[in-house]
């Protein structure tokens, strides 16, 4: 791996290398001296564009736990317009000699272009764009359930995969990049996806994900999922007619005290609730549900200091084991006539 | 006024000989180009040439005539770094036009007769090709009163084709009344079909490609609800469509169902629309950003049944260049468009001839012929006759060439077809009887066109 763009893209066997290290980068975590110094003298700047507290400091703890020098460098998203561009950012960021650059960005598709584009030579992590991807979260999200999932089957989490395990998403999938990448990279490691929410909230197209998709929360609580994992919903989607009001939203696709009984009446007792945070309690997720001990929001939470540094390890400490060093050499990256016809009707 | 005719201007003195070529790809023959117009051909060409005339060996060539393009955007005046008048008609020339219309959305727009006057002005003095402006709808393109489309139409410019393109007239009742208002010289409304309400925000087509890559969608019912209101308006009033980029099955089929009741609507269809899909925009890169959208392969296959059985009626190029700046950047933030001109004809024997949809007989039709009748030029999209005016173009059907953005006349660089092989060259271009374009490589522009005095007072009019 030369970046982490997407989880669309990320084979079954990079994301368990992925999972595995972050499993021995988590036994760091639990040692007296969280340090590593696998990255001593690399330079990490965290490109943020967007605010995102959570996520920045997730990465700089990340890497600063492997010895790298970190730069946190925020722009906001008005100023790309009009002030400089992301090209001029990337080549200020190659002149001081970036090792990795850990991008949170409002357009889709941001890192992709910066990985592509030729103006820097960085490893190139996405840590969010736009309505897109979040390829880290959603290895933190399997991550965390791996561990559960390997615990109820009494094996080690590492080299296990989520195989037999059923994961309910539910929410606005329209505008969330979380449930993209968890769809992409849940499914590669061979999880079955549900996809629930408003229909306005999924989108056109959603028919050819690999996914079975339900309108009714309660028909999809009835596939008895392992997991239930609740989307953060923006209220102001409420202005655009995606959905009549929030209480109706609530009652209909949020995870209210009623589902959470309804799944102690089901009998699942393993089934948890994932929030990737930060949550809208009394929305999509009730607060007995959240702070109920099915919740792995704070477990998603610490696992993504683990997930983080293991992405930035095998990125920038040349991975021997890597098994597509031609990833940045894919047509639609470098050259999109280089060698398939894709994208162009014969 | 009258539109300017070759009989208002100077002829190249010089005589060509053209010698075997295959006019619209049939048998082998002789033309004599002489005083601007097809002197002779056959046996009587060279027989009746001077011993001074310019002797083109065209064994192999295809004789068209001329392109016209109905959607050009030139960028003079006022994004100059974009493209001007002089280098978007170079590129046109290359490409193998005799004409181009020039869309409307300059800036200022093109919604005074003075504007269009300045262009068409522009277009003569570069001596290229035929440079037609587009005339605003309306005002400064804000799609809420009528710019002044009389005037514009009894300008020295003439403007017949009258678009608001980039912006929709999606008002109904402005768009009946622009309808109606042509009707008085004959003009057109050529409609950008985009639902504004629709289309907020959009990014790129609307379906499997756009779910995954998380921008916004753009429907193909946002082209195509307008249009249905714009066939059923037209018919209504009785005034004449002309339906631009059209990239949708969808779309296809409204306008058959049109033309079938009669209603006199025309449709275009951009080579690029032929070629590629969404599919492209899975690396993000703007160059393949445009509007309307790229759309899916059955789209493309629709879209080029429809041009061969004539649902769709032309080809339109919609060259739209950018400085490399508006498209070195995130896709949200960067501008639509594609350039053109100089790719065209290779995209259309490509996809329409090579595939046997079109012969280049049709091919002239598609780019020439209609094109021109829309435009209502009289001395454009002619037949290859002795008698007619001489534009035309040498086209060597079997040369192959890799598309280099970087060596193209255009200013724009935008060319999503950058590193493609593609069939077909240009080798001459003869704009009323003088050859713009020789050996594949800009010769000269036709001369003499404008009269001094003129030229003179309107560059003291526009540069106080």
């Amino acid at each position: 791996m030369k970046h982490l763009l997407s989880t669309q893209d990320l084979s079954a066997r990079n994301a368990l290398r992925l999972l595995d290290t972050a499993e021995e980068m988590a036994a760091v975590g639990e040692r007296e001296i969280k340090k590593l110094p696998a990255l001593r003298g690399r330079t990490v700047v965290n490109l943020f564009f967007e605010d995102s507290t959570r996520t920045r400091i997730s990465f700089e703890a990340a890497a600063k736990r492997l010895s790298a020098d970190v730069i946190n460098f925020a722009a906001k998203g008005s100023s790309v317009s009009k002030g400089e561009s992301l090209k001029d950012t990337a080549q200020t960021l190659e002149a001081m000699s970036a090792d990795a650059v850990v991008i949170r960005h409002p357009a889709s598709g941001a890192p992709a272009r910066l990985a592509a584009s030729g103006w820097i030579d960085a490893a190139v992590v996405n840590a969010g764009d736009g309505t897109h991807e979040h390829p880290t979260q959603a290895l933190l999200d399997a991550f965390t359930l791996r561990r559960h999932w390997a615990r109820i089957a009494g094996n080690p989490s590492a080299g296990t995969t989520l195989v037999g395990m059923k994961v309910l998403i539910v929410g606005d999938v329209l505008h969330s990049r979380v449930a993209r990448s968890n769809v992409w990279l849940l499914t590669t490691l061979g999880a079955e996806v549900l996809l629930a929410g408003p229909p306005t909230l999924l989108p056109v197209g959603v028919g050819s994900w690999p996914c079975t998709v339900f309108y009714n929360l309660d028909d999809a609580l009835a596939q008895r999922p392992d997991a239930v994992m609740m989307l953060r919903l923006q209220a102001e989607r409420m202005n655009a007619a995606f959905f009549p009001s929030t209480r109706e939203y609530s009652r209909r696709w949020g995870f209210d005290d009623g589902r959470l009984a309804l799944l102690d009446t089901m009998g699942l007792d393993d089934t948890v609730i994932m929030h990737p945070g930060p949550m809208n309690r009394g929305l999509e997720i009730s607060s007995a549900a959240a702070d109920s001990p099915r919740s792995t929001v704070l477990a998603q939470v610490r696992n993504g200091v683990s997930v983080r540094m293991a992405a930035l390890y095998l990125l920038l400490s040349g991975d021997p084991q890597d098994d597509d060093d031609h990833s940045d050499d894919r047509p639609h990256q470098d050259d999109p006539f280089a060698t398939t016809p894709e994208g162009r009707t014969p | 006024m009258s539109p300017d005719t070759t009989t208002d201007r100077a002829v190249d003195p010089a005589q060509y000989l053209i010698r075997g070529v295959s006019p619209l790809g049939g048998e082998a023959t002789d033309l004599l180009v002489r005083g601007g117009v097809i002197a002779a051909s056959g046996p009587d060409a060279a027989s009746g040439a001077a011993a001074d005339a310019v002797t083109i060996e065209a064994d192999g060539l295809v004789a068209l005539p001329g392109m016209v393009d109905l959607h050009t955007h030139l960028r003079e005046p006022g994004r100059e770094d974009a493209e001007t008048v002089e280098t978007g008609s170079r590129a046109a020339a290359l490409g193998g036009f005799t004409a181009i219309h020039a869309m409307a959305n300059s800036s200022p727009v093109a919604d005074t007769a003075g504007v269009v006057e300045q262009v068409y002005r522009l277009g003569l003095a570069s001596g290229w090709v035929e440079v037609r402006p587009v005339g605003a709808v309306t005002v400064g393109l804000a799609g809420e009163r009528l710019a002044e489309l009389g005037a514009m139409a009894e300008s020295r410019a003439s403007v017949r084709v009258f678009s608001d393109d980039g912006i929709c007239v999606h008002d109904p009742v402005l768009m009946r009344r622009a309808l109606e208002y042509v009707k008085a010289f004959d003009g057109v409304i050529a409609q950008h079909a985009q639902e504004p309400r629709l289309t907020e925000g959009a990014q790129m087509n609307e379906g499997e490609v756009s779910a995954v890559l998380g921008l916004t969608g753009w429907p193909a019912v946002a082209e195509e609800s307008i249009i249905a209101r714009d066939v059923l308006l037209a018919q209504h009033v009785g005034s004449r469509l002309h339906v631009c980029h059209v990239s949708t099955a969808g779309s296809v089929e409204i306008i058959r169902w049109a033309k079938a009741r009669g209603i006199d609507v025309t449709a275009e269809v951009t080579p690029h629309h032929l070629l590629l899909t969404d599919e492209l925009v899975r690396s993000y890169d703007p160059v393949y950003k445009v509007n309307p959208p790229l759309r899916t392969s059955d789209d493309v296959h629709a879209l080029r049944a429809a041009l061969a059985d004539g649902t769709i009626d032309v080809v339109g190029t919609d060259h739209a260049p950018h400085p490399s700046e508006h498209k070195e950047c995130e896709w949200a933030q960067a501008a639509m468009g594609m350039t053109g001109l100089e790719t065209a004809l290779s995209v259309v024997q490509h996809t329409m001839v090579e595939t046997g949809l079109l012969d280049w007989a049709g091919f002239a039709r598609v780019t020439s012929v209609t094109p021109a009748r829309i435009g209502r030029l009289d001395h454009q999209g002619r037949p290859l006759a002795v008698g007619e005016p001489a534009n035309l173009i040498l086209v060597d059907p079997a040369a192959r060439w890799t598309v280099d953005p970087t060596t193209m006349a255009t200013k724009g660089r935008n060319s999503p077809f950058r590193g493609l092989e593609l069939p077909g060259r240009v080798r001459a271009t003869f704009f009323e009887g003088h050859p713009t374009v020789l050996d594949g490589h800009l010769s000269t522009p036709r001369r003499g066109q404008v009269p001094a005095t003129a030229v003179d007072g309107e560059d003291a009019a526009w540069n106080i």
